[in-house]
């Protein structure tokens, strides 16, 4: 296997000097999963964002499929690169069909081709392409909008694929539909993805590896299966502190 | 009314394109103006305040005043038309250009940083998500500017330039109440009907599921 995204020595300051990165170097297997874990303000987003350089590294480097991201054209870096955001980011003013095939229309891919690729991608995510293709983003439900988020970031057939908290803003049953569709549709599309979120259990479920980082430094980088079983006081800290987190919100439920 | 029309209607008609001529080349050059630069200033929003505080200042001098102060300029005070464009034109600019740069300010950032995270260039993220998103806002603008001048082209008559004010004018001075109607009230009619017309526009551009732009 190859490294289709590799973190060597990373790290990033602000310009008031505070290190949200630092010294960071893992690898990213290609066809492989792999999450980002962290407490919010550990520098998991801005780790990701250094994958398709919307944020530059102020020292060390970042390689996808071993060219590093300063180097070549960045606009051709990002539609190489698949991109999902929590709230989706689906463009209100386009249709669904007009969201999935925007990176498709900007390539310059005729009208035709861009509709039936777009169709593929959205009957792969659960989308029937022609119920959904002509309505707007607002009269879908949390779920669908996740979705067509998913879509519109595979449209283009990236290799690499960067979520950052993708599930975070559904309901818990959503959240375990989309996480069982995500496994399903990753072990048959054999994407390179980098996941970033806060959630455990989702990062168990969905990794081949966990990564966590805690205040911008990396504290475990290991198989999802060894995670829980880690003696990696970092670790142990952590799947603590979020049992515990779980808890609180199971007691705080109303009968 | 009939009467009205039967005695005025020729020179009713020759006023209103008089007048929608003066209305529409100022809104033709406040647009020109306004627009680019409403959009260079979310690009340099540090230049936002001084620049929208002169279109302000323009926006409160009274149209009499204005058209005063520039009849005794060389080039301009010798055709009272060129005079009525320039003053209606500095009226247009606080409405469009407030609202370019609201319009434009006011888009989700997440939006914009997603269009950059996918690969679109700047221009293509203007072109297919800000101004498409910004569209109703600005042609609110232009809406609010349009009305406007439409009704400061009737002060326009006080300095020679025509238009449906010179009825109006020509009424009061003759104390000629019908002759006051006569050009009073296609004034008011052109103004609503642009308002119409206008707001329509701003109607087909609204962002599908989002509210009325303010």
């Amino acid at each position: 296997m190859s490294a289709a995204i590799e973190f060597r020595k990373l790290g990033f300051a602000t310009g008031a000097g505070q290190q949200l990165l630092d010294d960071i170097s893992f690898t990213v297997e290609e066809g492989t999963t792999t999450v980002v874990l962290g407490r919010s303000g550990s520098g998991k987003t801005t780790l990701l964002r250094t994958v398709n350089r919307m944020i530059e590294p102020t020292s060390g480097d970042v390689l996808v499929r071993g060219k590093s991201v300063r180097e070549g054209d960045v606009i051709a870096l990002r539609r190489s690169i698949g991109y999902v955001i929590q709230e989706t980011g689906l463009f209100p003013h386009m249709t669904i069909m007009q969201n999935v095939g925007l990176v498709l229309e900007v390539e310059g891919v005729a009208r035709r081709e861009r509709m039936l690729r777009s169709q593929d991608v959205m009957n792969a995510v659960g989308l029937e392409a022609r119920t959904f293709g002509k309505r707007y983003p607002h009269q879908l439900s949390g779920g669908q909008r996740q979705r067509v988020g998913l879509a519109r970031a595979l449209a283009a057939e990236p290799s690499v694929l960067l979520m950052d908290e993708p599930f975070g803003a559904l309901d818990p049953v959503t959240r375990s539909e989309m996480q069982d569709m995500m496994r399903e549709l990753m072990t048959r599309m054999g994407k390179t993805v980098l996941l970033v979120t806060h959630d455990l259990d989702e990062a168990l479920y969905l990794g081949d590896r966990v990564v966590l980082l805690r205040q911008g430094k990396l504290a475990a980088n290991l198989g999802s299966r060894e995670f829980l079983h880690s003696m990696n006081p970092e670790v142990e800290m952590f799947v603590r502190a979020f049992h515990r987190g779980e808890m609180n919100v199971a007691q705080e439920r109303p009968a | 009314m009939t009467e009205i029309l039967r005695r005025y209607g020729g020179e009713i008609l020759e006023l209103t394109v008089e007048h929608l001529w003066l209305t529409f080349a100022a809104m033709l050059f406040a647009t020109l103006i306004a627009v680019p630069l409403g959009m260079w200033l979310t690009r340099r929003p540090r230049w936002a305040r001084p620049v929208i505080g002169v279109a302000n200042v323009l926006q409160t001098i009274p149209s009499l005043a204005m058209f005063g102060f520039l009849l005794p300029l060389p080039w301009l005070g010798t055709r009272a038309p060129r005079v009525a464009i320039i003053a209606l034109t500095a009226y247009a600019l606080l409405p469009i250009l407030r609202n370019t740069y609201a319009g434009i300010r006011g888009i989700d950032p997440t939006l914009v940083s997603v269009a950059e995270a996918m690969g679109l260039t700047n221009r293509q993220r203007f072109f297919k998500v800000e101004l498409p998103l910004a569209a109703s806002f600005i042609l609110a603008g232009l809406r609010t500017a349009t009305v406007t001048c439409v009704g400061i082209a009737t002060i326009a008559a006080a300095v020679g330039a025509g238009g449906l004010g010179e009825m109006i004018f020509r009424g009061v001075a003759s104390v000629d109440n019908e002759l006051v109607l006569a050009g009073a009230i296609p004034a008011a009619l052109l103004a609503l009907g642009c308002d119409a017309v206008l707001g329509a526009m701003e109607r087909w551009f609204r962002v599908p599921g989002q509210g009325k732009p303010a």
